[in-house]
């Protein structure tokens, strides 16, 4: 049976998010031939519908409202739910992002309906999709179903699923729902951004992380470079959060975050299990390690022995040929 | 102050996992309090020295669940709940366990609930929410820093690296994210004070819960290990040449870059 999916689209400073678009070909998935219809929530929203379209929703739902200029789960899950009462959906996809896993418990809860979270493949379609999704951090994965044939609710991992090919020939309708936003209980005063060049962690397709080899703060440095050059995001491991190297938001593992990239390098990490948990889904491992025992090279599909205060350097200048040749 | 503390069990983080018919073995495993649920406890016991009150720890689970709801003890809570749901029902999920602990908490009058962000077992970071949701309360996720100041309470929020500066009211319930403070040790008196402190048990029937009411929504009807990655290449020769390899390898064979 064909169903009807509601995808939220992840606005950030303006523009939308791509696991947005990962989340529309997962509904898609779902959908089995039915109707995808993209959900944009904010103050001023409407424009970036085409682009949902684009990417393959059929139509678009928003709800504005100045109240709904910042997120708060308050204020989103009015609008959202407003809309799950107008359009009666089977199923519904968010991102795994900040929002999305602040947001889709609410709502499963209004809803009274499962939730199945941080989804990395759906196997088979329509009734009978399988959502597969990492267990300990990855050390494991399950696949969950939906009982009783209760609403379909899912968050997606960033960087898993594949959007689908952009075509802006692609038009469809776009309705705004009117909705009365009130009682907002959360108030956030200010906004500190640390991620500075804006490159998330959860969604880079390249991290460079450093361990308790980078040796300090400033150590770091090199590996911002060539995060940087390559279009990435920098993480760490424990070692080097626990030393002071950098901020907890950059951890990667068993604690701390779970990343899939393209590329991931790791410099000085010796690959401790919790570290492993946290990485080693990654498509490509790079490791550089002045060990050559060090556990890392065991998962690592190239490896180099060798300082990374040598390695580094050299590949920021061999990478930035490469660049400049294509 | 009225604080509780939601936790729940978990796989310490060194263990592998190791699947015997499918099933995820337990046999010889360690086990220790969710490491995010522990910042939540630290948190709990730091607002009640210093504003008075009690911390009460509560989580879901079989009789295992003892060890560690004493290491809570140990640390500072002042009581601990067990709502042993095991012999009444097999399988439960967030909406289950979520609808469990709001039962219990609905007539508790808590002004402060807290738990960890995310369990590293199952990973979905669900419960907090829907358990605010269910009592009607406000929430906030993946703090990083709390202040509470009679009935407000000050909160810096972690959202993807960037900090979030949130006031909200009481009632709140709120996920402790790394980096909200350093969980204690437990000490050896608090080791022994913990052995005569309050553990309830419960069981659903005490709650006036029937089975339907928390039957699972969502059920896993596989559980597998990813595919062991290989081993690849460690390069050889002069770092320059070995640097040169790897990007063209990266380029040509893996084609990442």
């Amino acid at each position: 049976m064909t169903k009807k999916v509601l995808v939220l689209g992840e606005v950030r400073e303006g523009t939308l998010r791509n696991v947005s678009f990962e989340a529309i070909a997962a509904a898609k998935t779902i959908a089995d031939g039915g109707e995808v219809i993209g959900v944009l929530i904010g103050d001023a929203v409407e424009s970036l519908s085409a682009e949902l379209i684009q990417y393959g929703a059929d139509r678009i739902v928003t709800v504005e409202h100045p109240h709904l200029k910042q997120y708060t789960s308050d204020g989103f899950s009015q609008a959202f739910v407003a809309v799950t009462e107008a359009e009666n959906p089977d199923a519904i996809v968010f991102g795994h992002t900040a929002l999305g896993k602040d947001l889709s418990p609410k709502i499963a809860s209004k809803l009274q309906s499962g939730l199945i979270s941080d989804v990395t493949t759906i196997e088979g379609n329509g009734d009978d999709a399988l959502f597969v999704r990492p267990i300990y951090s990855g050390k494991a994965f399950e696949k969950v179903k939906v009982k009783d044939d209760g609403i379909v609710f899912i968050t997606v991992r960033p960087n898993n699923i594949t959007p689908l090919e952009k075509d802006e020939t692609r038009s469809g309708e776009v309705s705004s729902l009117s909705v009365d936003i009130t009682n907002l209980r959360t108030v956030i005063k200010e906004v500190v951004r640390k991620a500075a060049d804006g490159v998330d962690l959860s969604e880079a397709k390249v991290v460079v992380s450093g361990g308790r080899g980078v040796k300090s703060a400033e150590g770091f440095e090199p590996l911002q470079e060539l995060a940087k050059l390559l279009g990435g995001a920098v993480g760490a491991s424990r070692g080097a959060c626990d030393a002071d190297y950098c901020d907890y938001s950059l951890q990667i593992g068993q604690t701390g975050k779970v990343v899939t990239p393209d590329l991931y390098i790791a410099c000085g990490i010796s690959g401790a299990i919790q570290h492993l948990a946290g990485m080693s889904n990654s498509k490509i491992i790079v490791a550089i390690n002045k060990d050559p025992e060090a556990n890392i090279f065991k998962i690592a599909d190239y490896g180099i022995v060798g300082d990374l205060f040598e390695v580094v350097p050299l590949l920021i200048e061999e990478f930035k040929n490469v660049v400049v040749q294509s | 102050m009225n604080i509780y503390v939601l936790v729940k069990r978990t796989f310490d983080t060194e263990e592998k996992i190791v699947l015997d018919g499918g099933i995820i073995q337990e046999d010889g495993a360690e086990f220790i309090i969710n490491p995010y649920d522990e910042y939540a406890i630290e948190e709990a016991i730091q607002i009640r020295d210093a504003q008075g009150g009690e911390v009460t720890v509560v989580t879901i689970g079989g009789e295992d669940v003892e060890k560690q709801l004493r290491t809570a003890l140990a640390m500072g809570a002042d009581k601990a709940v067990l709502i042993n749901a095991e012999e009444d029902v097999e399988d439960l999920d967030q909406f289950s366990i979520a609808y469990i602990l709001a039962e219990y908490l609905k007539d508790k009058k808590a002004d402060l609930i807290l738990g960890g962000n995310v369990a590293i077992d199952g990973g979905s970071g669900q419960v907090g929410p829907r358990v605010a949701e269910l009592l009607g309360i406000n929430y906030v996720t993946t703090i990083t820093s709390l202040e509470i100041d009679g009935n407000i309470a000050k909160i810096v929020r972690d959202v993807e690296g960037d900090s979030e500066v949130i006031e909200a009211t009481l009632p709140l319930l709120v996920t402790a994210q790394q980096g909200l403070n350093e969980p204690r040790y437990p000490s050896l008196p608090g080791i022994m004070k913990a052995k005569k402190k309050p553990l309830e048990e419960l069981e659903l029937d005490d709650l006036d819960i029937d089975e339907d009411d928390v039957e699972a929504k969502t059920e896993t009807v596989e559980i597998f290990l990813p595919a062991q990655k290989e081993a690849g290449r460690v390069l050889q020769g002069e770092l320059q040449d070995q640097v040169k390899e790897l990007v063209q390898l990266l380029h040509s064979e893996a084609k990442v870059i």
